[in-house]
């Protein structure tokens, strides 16, 4: 079998992921903080010393700014629903995943201002197109870090500045970023990082989190859930510090173990490693891919502007035709269709069909691309 | 017969941030449930030998962090 769907979900995990899950059932079963004895304690060590490590991974000096959520549409929604008021203007861009658009499409039925700056057919964004969108009445712009259906990079650092100007915050969607392209909050200036354990930080999904930049003031923020947080329990209010106020009831503490391990194995292992490791794998894909006639490999052919997703489409052919050939035949797994983001599927030009999707991973081989293709060209000249 | 202090934080993340900070000092500390009748809160409280309280009190305002409150045990 020959998995191809990373972007979907990162597969396998690191054993030292898994270790780590068993490891604080065992061993830190207690509910963190709550109760006061050991296992509670010992619970709550596990849950702070990942958010130290996170801190440090995503450079930013307050570790309790790290909000733990079930994933990057959880930590999306934290920003867009506490922030937003009717009335304000945001702006994003025509690449977004339904986990920006749907909860922007909601907000902008109660009198919220969207602005969705549309990008080129290959994903990319012009940095002037967006620079003309952002005026002093935009409260926040909101971007994908990299195309989860091309790969496509969005130019960050490049927004940030542009949208501080005029007092704008910027929210980053790094679901498919995290993990294989180094993200640093303090160099990129970015305000929110919204981010999941299951894909490039090798941990199980059930897990993400929301950074808060160091400068960002969170009493313009209205928490999505309110509840218990074994803190100053004598108050029927929810507590204004942090990271309690935005993390109601029992957290996902397994999780948290798992995505602390999976950070760990990618610092040990080195982003710079995997992103040059993947990077290769995706030059020989989409060179491979684009030799087979009828084949149309979709975004940009530049590895150097893509994280390892490619998307293709075959003529005459369908793509859910494909992705059961692949499967079936050859045991290789692919996601097929609209993977969530019917916009940017609009701003590419495969709208309704959609694509075949391949997301090479860590542990992905050049064997494995060089099956792959071959398989590919086999089932497409049938 | 050691005099005992507690030290009371708004969050978990600060009481263990706070243990972190002192246990590398090389202060005898140790979690306890917080005393009821400091607060009515359910969570965690730090112990301490109360004759270390003006060192410790700089350690964690040194580093930033937020103490809810001191009592002498």
């Amino acid at each position: 079998m020959i998995y191809l769907d990373n972007a979907a979900t990162s597969w396998p995990k690191p054993p030292e992921v898994l270790k780590a899950m068993v490891d604080v059932l065992e061993r830190a079963g207690g509910n963190p903080g709550r109760s006061g004895h050991h296992l509670s304690v010992e619970a709550a060590r596990v849950v702070y010393e990942a958010r130290e490590d996170i801190a440090h991974f995503f450079n930013i000096s307050d570790p309790t700014r790290i909000i733990f959520t079930s994933n990057a549409t959880h930590a999306i929604n934290i920003v867009l629903k506490g922030l937003l008021k009717p009335g304000d203007r945001v702006v994003t861009s025509s690449m977004e995943h339904n986990a920006v658009m749907r909860p922007l499409r909601s907000l902008e039925k109660h009198g919220l201002i969207l602005d969705v700056v549309p990008c080129a057919s290959d994903g990319s964004l012009d940095i002037n197109d967006i620079a003309k969108a952002i005026d002093s009445s935009t409260r926040l712009v909101v971007l994908i870090h990299a195309s989860n259906v091309v790969g496509t990079m969005l130019p960050i650092a490049e927004v940030a500045p542009l949208a501080h100007r005029t007092g704008a915050l910027l929210l980053v969607d790094a679901a498919q970023t995290a993990g294989v392209i180094p993200i640093d909050m303090k160099i990129s200036r970015i305000d929110f990082l919204a981010f999941t354990g299951h894909k490039g930080l090798q941990g199980p999904p059930g897990i993400g989190g929301l950074v808060i930049g160091d400068h960002v003031d969170t009493s313009q923020i209205e928490p999505l859930m309110r509840g218990g947080t074994g803190s100053q329990s004598e108050l029927e209010e929810q507590p204004e510090h942090l990271p309690d106020k935005f993390e109601s009831g029992t957290p996902n503490i397994v999780g948290i173990a798992g995505l602390r391990a999976g950070i760990n194995w990618i610092m040990d292992r080195g982003i710079e490693t995997i992103r040059a490791q993947e990077r290769k794998l995706t030059r020989t894909l989409i060179d491979g891919l684009s030799n087979i006639s009828g084949i149309q490999v979709h975004g940009t052919h530049d590895p150097e502007k893509t994280v390892a997703i490619i998307s293709f489409t075959a003529t005459g052919r369908q793509v859910s035709e494909i992705g059961l050939m692949l499967d079936e035949g050859y045991g290789i797994l692919a996601r097929v269709g609209l993977h969530c983001a019917p916009a940017a599927h609009k701003t590419i030009g495969t709208f309704p069909e959609g694509t075949v999707r391949l997301a090479p991973g860590v542990f992905t081989t050049m064997d494995d691309i060089t099956t792959a293709i071959s398989a590919i060209e086999k089932v497409v000249g049938l | 017969m050691i005099e005992y202090g507690v030290i009371l934080f708004h969050t978990t993340s600060s009481v263990m941030r706070a243990e972190k900070l002192l246990a590398k000092e090389g202060f005898a500390i140790k979690l306890i449930p917080t005393p009821r009748e400091f607060s009515s809160d359910c969570g965690v409280a730090l112990r301490f030998d109360w004759t270390q309280c003006q060192r410790i009190k700089g350690v964690l305002d040194t580093a930033g962090v937020e103490i809810a409150g001191i009592h002498q045990l």
